[in-house]
């Protein structure tokens, strides 16, 4: 399905040179669901932006289905692959309605002509769609998107990512920045969504439980490296001491006062 | 005051309204400062002089115009997307380009139409009187221009086109090439500021090297006093408010020069205007924040007025 080789990226080459990723080989078969674990800076999120073609590697290879996509730019990729962010702001046009953000986000597969951008005919299935999240945006249609909640515009952003069956869902920790109970009621759609049209996800997360708990398989990223990666059925035995050992005994130090080790806590 | 006299103000305020709906395109749907448009104005202008008194059929001397304006705004375009001028310098140059391409166009300073056939004479030998001919012209005119927008904007290229204004970061990852986009609105709205240049010169008789001086100004003016009159929430309210807009504008014009201005001291007039209206919010916070925490400290309140100028757009 989706296949990394060989993947560098260093940013502010010369002196402050971050190298964000060293050497990412990475394979993913369909229907899997990645979780992506890190502390600050492990290259967590420039793995999901070279997936989305936001910026090309610097080295190495992408595949999607047997194509090379490494240097097709974001736009060209988008037709298969969605994306939610963890800011709410980022993923919709606040000044635009709900039912315009659902047609663009429909338009992203199959390109778009001078039509009518909503009909009546869109505007009903819409209507079901929103039905499912269960947040009574179905009866808002035409309400513009910045009148809504972090979390219902999360929502929104994750119903126009799965809209036109993405072959790669890519979520950069779209809870993080929702309050717990919204952030729980968020991952339950993905979990539905993702489970509904069988989709292939990479999910960025900082909650170790979490990246236990969701998907078949977690990965370990530390300083611009893979230094776990791990299946079902192994992965069910481990628990998140075990993660944070492995991440110790991977770097031969210990963490300290890092986001990765207060959100275990 | 007759409708004679106030007919004037309209019919004015109608054909500088397609200029206006150019720049609310920029300014307000791609969210570009736009400076192109005091070059594209009177380029429009001298496209269809040169063209007329060269023995083309006003029609398509009108529709060249429009074509001229389309090349401005893509030349604009193409500096800012491709060679990553900011947008502000990208207008700059080529308005400053335009006013050599103008003067050569007209071949001197000033061009004449008098006695040559424009779209409004036509347009009255057709009805067979030319009693208000200029007024219907340009309500058919600039409604037409209207609704077009109207419906592109509502197309699915049109929605990605507000998008591009509204979050490109967003729109990119819909699938969408934001600087193929934004080559394609500034086109748009300089064909609209080209084709209202065109009209003008048609209408007033002559096109003159100066006479896109302190478009974008006017066009801004419009388009503010429209949303400040009319609130618009909608594409289809604030294309309208941009026509009254223009029009309350062009009666404002008409009220001042009635007062004793001189008309030379108009662009200042609407300077003047542009400044208030932007700065309402900033003006309004600054006055009127000691007066609500007086009141407030009387009434024994102490939360902090949550008042902010985040509203007050830039251009």
């Amino acid at each position: 399905m989706l296949r990394m080789v060989g993947l560098y990226k260093t940013f502010n080459l010369g002196i402050n040179s971050v190298c964000a990723l060293k050497n990412i080989n990475l394979h993913v078969k369909p229907q899997d669901f990645i979780t992506i674990i890190g502390s600050n800076g492990a290259g967590k999120s420039t793995l999901l932006s070279v997936a989305a073609g936001v910026y090309p590697p610097d080295e190495g290879a992408i595949y999607i289905d047997g194509t090379d996509v490494t240097r097709l730019p974001e736009h060209l990729r988008a037709s298969f692959v969605g994306r939610v962010f963890q800011d709410p702001l980022q993923g919709t046009a606040a000044s635009m309605t709900i039912e315009e953000n659902l047609a663009m986000a429909e338009c992203r597969s199959k390109g778009r002509t001078l039509g009518i951008g909503v009909t009546r005919k869109k505007r009903e299935r819409y209507r079901e769609l929103l039905s499912l999240l269960g947040l009574g945006l179905e009866e808002r249609l035409s309400d513009p998107v910045g009148l809504l909640s972090g979390g219902q515009r999360q929502s929104l952003t994750l119903l126009m990512a799965s809209l036109g069956q993405p072959k790669l869902l890519l979520l950069d920790e779209h809870t993080a920045s929702l309050d717990p109970r919204t952030a729980e009621q968020v991952l339950e759609l993905t979990q539905t969504i993702v489970r509904k049209h069988g989709l292939t996800v990479l999910m960025v997360t900082h909650n170790l439980s979490h990246a236990l708990t969701m998907g078949n398989r977690t990965i370990m990223l530390d300083k611009g490296e893979i230094i776990l990666d791990i299946c079902e059925p192994e992965r069910g035995e481990l628990t998140v001491d075990d993660l944070l050992g492995r991440f110790a005994q991977a770097r031969g130090e210990r963490l300290l006062d890092d986001r990765l080790l207060l959100a275990a806590r | 005051m007759s409708f004679n006299v106030i007919s004037g103000s309209i019919e004015q305020g109608l054909v500088f309204a397609i200029m206006a709906l150019g720049v609310y395109f920029s300014s307000r749907v791609l969210n570009f400062p736009d400076l192109t448009v005091d070059g594209s104005f009177p380029l429009g202008a001298a496209v269809t002089a040169a063209l007329i008194t060269q023995g083309w059929a006003p029609w398509m001397a009108t529709l060249m115009a429009l074509g001229a304006g389309l090349l401005a705004g893509a030349s604009t375009g193409l500096l800012n997307t491709k060679l990553r001028i900011s947008g502000m310098l990208a207008g700059i140059l080529t308005m400053t380009g335009l006013y050599s391409v103008n003067l050569r166009v007209m071949g001197r300073s000033n061009l004449p139409l008098l006695r040559q056939p424009t779209i409004l004479t036509r347009l009255a030998d057709y009805i067979g009187s030319d009693l208000r001919v200029a007024l219907i012209a340009f309500i058919v005119i600039s409604l037409a221009v209207k609704l077009f927008l109207d419906w592109f904007l509502h197309t699915e290229l049109g929605l990605a086109v507000r998008a591009t204004g509204d979050n490109p970061q967003m729109i990119r990852s819909q699938g969408v090439d934001t600087d193929a986009v934004k080559v394609l609105g500034l086109s748009m709205a300089n064909a609209m500021v080209a084709l209202s240049g065109s009209l003008v010169a048609q209408h007033q008789g002559f096109a003159d090297v100066g006479m896109g001086i302190g478009t974008i100004v006017t066009g801004l003016a419009s388009v503010i006093i429209g949303e400040v009159l009319f609130r618009p929430r909608t594409v289809f309210w604030a294309t309208t408010s941009v026509l009254f807009g223009s029009v309350v504008y062009r009666i404002a014009v008409f009220l001042a020069l009635r007062m004793g201005f001189a008309p030379t001291d108009l662009k200042i007039v609407t300077a003047a205007l542009v400044i208030l209206a932007l700065s309402a919010p900033v003006l309004q916070e600054s006055l009127a924040l000691p007066f609500v925490q007086g009141i407030r400290s009387l009434a024994g309140k102490r939360e902090a007025v949550s008042t902010s100028v985040k509203d007050g757009r830039p251009l």
